[in-house]
């Protein structure tokens, strides 16, 4: 710390904890500010979420519907409709994902 | 675009230099020129970080406003804005949480009157006259009381007497401390004891064993003789001022081994706080004095408003800035109220709870059940066990569940919870009829003293850093024996 000065016993914490997080090598890349996960959250992904148990049963979406963001905009190899041959309208009517997301339908191979 | 934002802190000046008081971490920063002028950039509106450098660039060049607001996010005074704050955790103590002080109310009888009295007046909670309890505690049931305690407790044990007037019942009293004393030297705890009193019972075989078993003493007393016998009068209504200056003068004279200090109740007819002061220190010879506002429904004619509570401010800003100047050059002063609020600043207390009540501290009636606090002694809706039985765990759960600051939802924004967290139970049970509501009526005041504690720390930090340390000397060598 240059520009701040830590003044009582609970700022000392806080400096010691910040320069115990600096010569440890903790993982930073990710924490960088602002957090975001890097990949499919950077954009709006509904149903990205899981609760604290790792479920999503009762989440805002199924998990089912999921896979619409690997369905486009992902780099990595992931199990979403066929939509050049089997499923080439899964999307049609879903023009924008952060109001449309519910008219996703289940895709059944 | 992201853009950054102030988080949640109070900033104050002390000493002619910017601090930032953070919340909820309660720690404290003293600001550089640039850090200080990056947090006012953003408290005018978010910004982007380049915004930011931009809008500093005559003042500081780009790599020390991006410092700056490196570190100002690393303490998090600042945040993104499209980020969530985070909110800390919902914690609960751990429990069984030992037992640090145990107030013991020896009787529910009082040979004053005193008008505003929480205990006995139109606000009381519990029925001493006609009620179950017994008035006076019996021998049996304080030995109990000190068995609880010494099972409850850490190495260190805290034994308070209280009342009533708590000398009305001086032989329970002295056999209780002989008894402890014994008891805990048989069972390795330490242990100590003090007592509050009106002090119209003092006499000499008494202050002599006060002063012999090192008692700490607190004397409720209003000031010089027209304030005391505004309120604090014999059942006659005759006043108690004649009767106690001489025994208080005794006891100060004779009772060395522990500093006895002075409190006194303020209300809306006796806020000469000054003056007050002035008399119980240089004239009476208390080494501390410390002052808290009547607890009453608003519709008592003495409960202090608005205006006072400003007159209240205005009368404990001078004396704090008179204690400033005092311990800058070590010399000692006797304003508890700024000294303790300094003392829980400089350690960085974060409360979840108000007080201890009902987790460190527990209450004894007269017959032996156990309530938050000497103010709840004896009253059902707030007993949390008994000293035969035990602590009602289930009660204590319900109660630490109840209480939590997180639900405090009139604290969430404001910067002062830290150190008030919500204010005394009591007084909230008496104001709302619920421990569980906040003292809304007296927020504007706990922020303005909570500032004035935090300028006067502030200043203090820069002049005489070596008083601040003596609090980190003290508690080492309380933990030592832990």
């Amino acid at each position: 710390m240059t520009h701040l000065k830590a003044i009582n016993r609970k700022a000392g914490r806080v400096v010691c904890y910040l320069d115990d997080r600096e010569k440890n090598n903790d993982v930073v890349a990710l924490q960088q500010p602002p957090h975001f996960p890097i990949g499919c959250s950077l954009v709006f992904s509904p149903g990205w979420e899981a609760d604290r148990t790792g479920g999503t049963a009762g989440l805002c979406q199924p998990v089912e519907r999921d896979i619409f963001d690997c369905h486009i905009g992902c780099f990595w190899p992931a199990h979403v409709p066929d939509h050049l041959n089997h499923a080439h309208d899964w999307t049609a009517k879903c023009a924008s994902a952060q109001k449309d997301w519910r008219k996703l339908e289940l895709v059944f191979p | 675009m992201i853009t950054l934002a102030p988080r949640e802190f109070h900033m104050f000046n002390g000493g002619g230099r910017e601090f930032l008081y953070l919340v909820p971490s309660a720690a404290i920063f003293a600001l550089d020129e640039a850090t200080a002028a990056v947090l006012h950039v953003v408290i005018d509106a978010s910004r982007s970080e380049d915004d930011i450098v931009r809008t500093l660039a005559d003042r500081f060049d780009p790599s020390t406003t991006k410092t700056a607001i490196t570190e100002l996010l690393q303490v998090r005074a600042m945040g993104y804005e499209q980020q969530p704050e985070e909110r800390p955790a919902r914690v609960l103590p751990m429990t069984p949480f030992p037992l640090t002080t145990m107030v013991l109310n020896v009787t529910n009888q009082c040979n004053l009157a005193c008008t505003y009295c929480y205990e006995y007046g139109e606000d009381k909670i519990v029925d001493t006259e006609h009620g179950k309890q017994s008035k006076f505690m019996s021998e049996a049931t304080a030995r109990d009381s000190v068995e609880f305690l010494l099972k409850e407790s850490g190495r260190v044990a805290h034994l308070t007497f209280f009342g009533g007037e708590t000398l009305l019942n001086f032989p329970v009293l002295r056999s209780t401390i002989a008894y402890a004393r014994q008891r805990a030297a048989e069972v390795g705890k330490d242990i100590d004891f003090s007592l509050t009193t009106n002090a119209t019972l003092l006499r000499p075989e008494i202050i002599e064993f006060l002063a012999e078993n090192r008692v700490g003493v607190t004397i409720s007393i209003d000031g010089p003789r027209d304030l005391q016998d505004k309120f604090r009068v014999f059942h006659n209504g005759a006043g108690s001022y004649d009767v106690v200056a001489p025994k208080i003068k005794e006891l100060l004279h004779r009772h060395r081994t522990r500093p006895i200090g002075a409190r006194v109740t303020l209300t809306s007819d006796t806020l000469d706080i000054t003056r007050i002061y002035r008399h119980l220190t240089e004239e009476i010879g208390f080494w501390e004095v410390g002052f808290a506002p009547v607890t009453t429904t608003p519709n008592q004619k003495y409960a202090i408003g608005e205006r006072g509570f400003d007159r209240m401010l205005d009368q404990f800003r001078g004396l704090a800035q008179e204690f400033l100047e005092n311990v800058v050059v070590n010399r000692h002063h006797g304003f508890s109220n700024v000294k303790d609020t300094i003392e829980e600043i400089h350690k960085g207390v974060s409360k979840a709870y108000p007080c201890g009540a009902g987790l460190g501290l527990l209450g004894v009636s007269t017959d032996g059940d156990v309530a938050l606090c000497h103010r709840f002694a004896g009253s059902d809706a707030h007993k949390l066990g008994s000293v035969r039985e035990g602590i009602d765990r289930a009660a204590q759960d319900t109660f630490l569940q109840q209480h939590h600051i997180a639900d405090k939802t009139d604290c969430s924004r404001c910067w002062a919870r830290p150190l008030c967290s919500g204010g005394c139970y009591h007084e909230a049970h008496v104001r709302y009829g619920t421990t569980r509501r906040p003292n809304l009526h007296y927020c504007e005041w706990i922020r303005g003293w909570t500032d004035t504690c935090l300028q006067i720390y502030g200043e203090l930090s820069e002049r005489n850093p070596a008083f601040l340390a003596r609090f980190d000397v003290e508690e080492a060598s309380a933990e030592a024996v832990l």
